[in-house]
């Protein structure tokens, strides 16, 4: 089979540790086998659909609103370190 | 063996709105971590975009300085990948249908004869996305710090084709493109505040090979200049491993500035799947003809065609042209000067040499110049009527800086008005003549530079203000007469 | 005799609130919801103790409470998902729908189960424990507004807001007895709604009656500059659609959905509510829907694909559960590792296979290009008819446990649902009829983009005729 469990959870940040993977696996191979069923279509001619309404060209104007949300979500997250969101070390360098 | 490089860069500049990409938060730089946020920006759960209407004017604005053509149909896409600066995991951005597509820019190299050269760079595309927050990995000992006040600013990327073939070239096309940015005031292109940032792709191959080499990806380039030095030393660092029969590996490089080297990023990251697909919270957008030829309307003259109107209505060559254009301000300042009405080519001159000179002396920007285009106009013009000499004027120049008097103002404190009083220089003359037998009789026998012997005593004896051209015409005269 | 203000429908409740009975009614909703709660597991959080000061009884609401389902954002309140991943997470600002339900007077009492982040159809895949189906409590309520349409069922809640991506309402009224809309994409702003499937997810309301679905509708629909794919079409008072009146209707059953699989019991009640229209002087036709059968896979390519992306925002950096690590990946890896369930996990894993790198073509894009001929088979079907009438699911509720472990059967029980999210058009599902152990049976109504006035219309027309609604779980 085409699908690589390993490479999929490591994409998605998942590490399925709990014992998960091979029920999961088995599930997946399984409704992509139902997924199947759609080859027997021939679609070279149709357009994809992203959208259902035919809306298009929605903007904004260019004005600013503040919105004065920071000390709630910095009180809210995790971690906080004075007025930033604090991570685990990011370790990214050289 | 001998080698070729290829270049390409990608360049990202934020788009002067005021407000962000897809929601009302302020893009001012500088504000306290965090403070410019909402849940939009912050991809809180629930919220959604709504494109900035004057973003997507600004991206078709430099689309058209750049040649490009401009889409009838666009789309945004989700790119996906996890990372602490960006907040939903994924980044909005255009994948297949981006806003500007297919565009060039010429840059100007200059020969080794002095003269210069125009070589045409393809621009592939040039499209709108949202930037990510900024990570702060040194301020503490055990974690790292996340600011989102620049998650959501709308940055255009615009990248190059593979037409750069050396680190100048490089240089002279971030050179270029700026100085379109700027004209267009869709950005001042701070690299300092993050709002122009460039990463940089280098390959070598074998001069005459059709194939590419394998190519690094250069990033943390923090100026036009570092650019060129980077690419120059990973020109050097990649020739050296094909000479020794190595391989190249194709992976992102870090510039150390402090070392003058790049560095492997040695990320254990997996390879990228970005798994790209078509924004479902933002609707397609239609951009009409009509709209296209309204915002082309609106761009304001562009450096080249200014460069050729410098040369046409100033008489000025081609390196002098570009040098002014190439920085708007300083374009700007000339022709404020020039509109008094001064010789064009002096303006030219004194603003390229020693205004400059003095702007750097004085750290400051020529838009801020003490002595402003008015004041410096007022110095040549007291040249051109002889007033002073040009070699006054250079000692007048960093007073009117220091005191921002005029100069007319200065030579009337200084007494350093030019002697035109023919009287006067004759009177000189004579005396000069009568003691120095010796060195007319040696002008008279055929050497010339004894006369130069006899202005330097005239200059002298009036404190360097005689005017020389006269002293020359009367001491020739008077010698002729003799 | 007279009946306990917790039976009262929404219209009955906005009179007795705007004669001063606010307090009584929020009182008898308080008794009700205490007694049962245990035995039917509606609700995730409620909270009776309202200020009530602000309320204007000649508001359109007067107050009357409501309940909305755990995925919806409310300032200052938690709001979860019925997730793990997202325990203790307090949004620092109101959902559209719900400054909409504000600003009509309405009181939040509470928010209602559901599947975790609205991944299933028998509200077994919450955090917080399964719901039950008040008709019988061995049974689910169908899903992911379980929570909702119980709620409503059982009286625990005079109305609900639920969310449907591929049949969350529809499905769970049906097999609770109630009245569910989904309305056109685009119709209600999806503004401060926690994202499941983007171009799929619709709120809407879960109610007792078809009048007091049209009267949420008249607060919650109508355009929201801060939704880009929210509708500019004006929205009309749709409590004037309330007319029985069918006489002029065309109404078709598509061949598709009366096969193999589609219970018995369902089948005829169906058929018989067919018959209903055509006493009451409607057309009724057979239709052609025919790529019906291949809705399900391209619904689970495409709403997983987004679904994938939209989740990968809880990574314990900003908000919810974070399980604290040295370093950054490990992070990502460990928190949404323990924060998500399993069907959570399922879907995330589908959907990033589909969009990764090789695959795209073969799935994502195939998917959403069977979609476009899904959507082609309803605008054709409604150039001959002006609503479809279906079965809302092929069985009535199932018990718990009974589909748990196999996910794909699980999936197919929204397979008359998920068609008409791929469409984007509106539809209804209300009581038709009870199995013969009792069990309620639902039907749908679909009809084209922002007809919801002729599915109000039908509806109402059918549910005054059989008076059905009227019959209500033993509890």
């Amino acid at each position: 089979m085409e699908f690589n469990i390993d490479r999929i959870a490591e994409l998605a940040r998942l590490n399925l540790k709990s014992g998960e993977k091979e029920k999961l696996e088995k599930d997946l191979e399984s409704i992509l086998g139902y997924v199947k069923k759609l080859e027997s279509l021939e679609t070279s001619q149709v357009e994809p659909t992203s959208h259902v309404l035919d809306l298009e060209n929605v903007f904004r104007p260019d004005t600013v609103k503040s919105t004065e949300i920071q000390e709630e979500v910095l009180e809210h997250a995790p971690s906080r370190h004075a007025k930033f969101f604090k991570v685990p070390k990011v370790v990214e360098k050289e | 063996m001998s080698y070729e490089s290829v270049i390409g860069l990608e360049v990202h500049v934020q788009l002067g709105t005021k407000s962000k990409l897809f929601c009302p938060c302020s893009t001012e730089f500088g504000a306290e971590p965090n403070r410019h946020t909402c849940p939009v920006c912050l991809g809180w759960p629930g919220s959604l975009p709504v494109l900035n209407e004057e973003a997507l004017r600004l991206a078709i604005k430099v689309g058209l300085a750049l040649n490009c053509h401009i889409a009838e149909r666009l789309k945004f896409d989700r790119k996906n990948y996890f990372y602490p600066d960006l907040p939903k995991a994924y980044q909005i951005s255009q994948y297949d249908m981006p806003v500007n597509s297919k565009g060039w820019l010429m840059i100007q190299m200059r020969d080794e004869n002095g003269g210069v050269h125009q070589k045409k760079i393809g621009i592939t595309r040039a499209h709108l996305e949202e930037d990510a927050g900024k990570l702060l990995h040194e301020e503490v000992p055990d974690g790292t710090l996340v600011d989102y006040n620049r998650a959501g600013i709308p940055l255009l990327e615009i990248v190059s084709e593979p037409d750069l073939s050396s680190p100048e070239e490089a240089y002279e096309y971030l050179v270029s493109l700026k100085a379109i940015l700027q004209y267009l005031e869709v950005s001042d292109c701070d690299m300092e505040k993050g709002r122009l940032r460039c990463d940089a792709n280098v390959s070598v191959r074998k001069s005459g090979e059709v194939k590419l080499g394998t190519k690094t990806e250069i990033k943390n380039l923090n100026s036009f200049r570092a650019v060129q030095k980077a690419l120059a030393y990973e020109i050097r660092r990649q020739t050296e491993i094909l000479d020794s029969k190595g391989r190249v590996v194709q992976e992102t490089r870090l510039w150390n500035e402090d070392r003058g080297q790049t560095f492997s990023m040695r990320s254990k990251e997996e390879a990228h799947d970005y798994r790209y697909f078509p924004e479902p919270d933002l609707v397609p957008f239609t951009i009409s003809r009509q709209t296209v030829e309204d915002i082309r309307r609106t761009l304001p003259e562009l450096p080249a065609e200014r460069v050729e109107r410098f040369k046409k209505d100033y008489g000025l060559g081609e390196y002098d042209a570009l040098v002014l254009v190439q920085d708007r301000k300083s374009a700007h300042y000339y022709e404020e000067c020039v509109r008094e009405k001064v010789s064009p080519k002096m303006a030219s001159n004194w603003i390229q040499s020693e205004l400059m000179a003095l702007l750097k002396l004085h750290k400051a920007a020529i838009e801020n110049s003490p002595v402003g285009p008015k004041d410096l106009a007022g110095l040549i013009r007291l040249i051109e009527n002889n007033t002073i000499s040009g070699k006054i004027a250079k000692d007048v120049l960093p007073i009117m800086f220091e005191t921002r008097k005029s100069a007319e103002d200065i030579i009337k404190e200084k007494n350093w008005v030019q002697v035109t009083d023919t009287r006067l220089i004759e009177e000189i003359a004579d005396r000069i003549l009568a003691a120095n037998p010796q060195s007319v009789a040696t002008f008279k026998a055929g050497k010339k530079q004894a006369l130069g012997h006899l202005v330097g005593q005239i200059m002298k004896e009036t404190q360097g203000k005689a005017n020389p051209k006269l002293v020359n015409e009367i001491l020739l005269k008077k010698i002729a007469k003799s | 005799m007279n009946r306990p203000f917790y039976e009262f429908t929404l219209k009955e409740a906005i009179g007795v609130a705007r004669e001063g009975g606010l307090r009584e009614i929020l009182r008898a909703l308080r008794d009700r919801i205490q007694a049962l709660q245990p035995k039917i597991n509606a609700f995730v959080r409620y909270d009776f103790d309202q200020d009530l000061s602000a309320v204007s009884s000649q508001s359109v609401v007067a107050g009357v409470p409501l309940a909305v389902k755990d995925n919806i954002c409310i300032r200052g309140k938690e709001t979860t998902c019925a997730s793990k991943i997202l325990k203790g997470h307090t949004p620092p600002y109101d959902a559209a729908v719900i400054e909409r339900l504000k600003a009509a007077g309405a009181t939040i009492l509470g928010q209602c189960n559901m599947d975790e982040f609205a991944f299933g159809s028998s509200c077994e895949t919450s955090s917080f424990g399964p719901t039950r189906n008040p008709w019988d409590t061995t049974r689910v309520p169908g899903g992911s507004s379980g929570g909702s349409a119980a709620a409503v069922a059982a009286d625990m809640a005079i109305a609900a807001l639920g969310s449907d991506t591929g049949g969350s309402i529809r499905q769970p009224a049906s097999l609770c007895g109630v009245v569910g809309l989904k309305p056109t994409y685009g119709r209600v702003s999806r503004y401060g709604l926690i994202a499941f499937g983007s171009s799929f997810d619709q709120i809407g309301p879960l109610t007792k009656t078809v009048e007091d679905s049209a009267i949420l509708m008249n607060v919650l629909a109508g355009h929201d500059p801060r939704d880009s794919t929210s509708a500019m079409q004006p929205v009309p008072d749709y409590t004037k659609s309330l007319v029985c009146d069918v006489r002029d209707l065309r109404i078709g059953l598509p061949a598709e959905y009366f096969v193999e699989g589609l219970d018995r019991e369902v089948d005829k009640s169906v058929r018989a509510a067919a018959e209903t229209f055509r006493k009451l002087g409607a057309t009724i036709k057979t239709i052609r829907l025919p790529h019906t059968p291949y809705s399900v896979a391209v619904y689970y390519i495409v709403a997983v694909a987004e679904a994938s992306s939209n989740l990968g925002r809880f990574d314990g950096v900003q908000y919810g559960l974070r399980i604290p690590t040295k370093e950054i990946r490990e992070m990502y890896f460990e928190t949404r590792d323990e924060g998500f369930g399993v069907e959570a996990k399922r879907r995330i894993l589908l959907g990033t296979f589909v969009l990764s790198a090789g695959y795209y073509e073969a799935y994502y894009r195939k998917g959403q290009k069977v979609r476009t001929l899904i959507r082609k088979d309803f605008y054709e079907a409604f150039e001959e008819v002006d609503l479809i009438l279906t079965p809302t699911s092929p069985t009535p509720a199932f018990k718990i446990g009974e589909k748990a472990n196999d996910p794909l059967a699980m999936y197919l029980s929204d397979i008359f649902t998920i068609p008409v999210n791929l469409s984007g058009i509106p539809a209804i599902s209300i009581p038709c009829g009870f199995t013969s152990s009792g069990l309620p049976i639902g039907m749908q109504l679909a009809a084209r983009p922002f007809q919801e006035e002729l599915i109000f219309r039908a509806a109402y027309t059918f549910e005054q005729e059989t008076g059905i609604y009227k019959t209500k779980p033993k509890l």
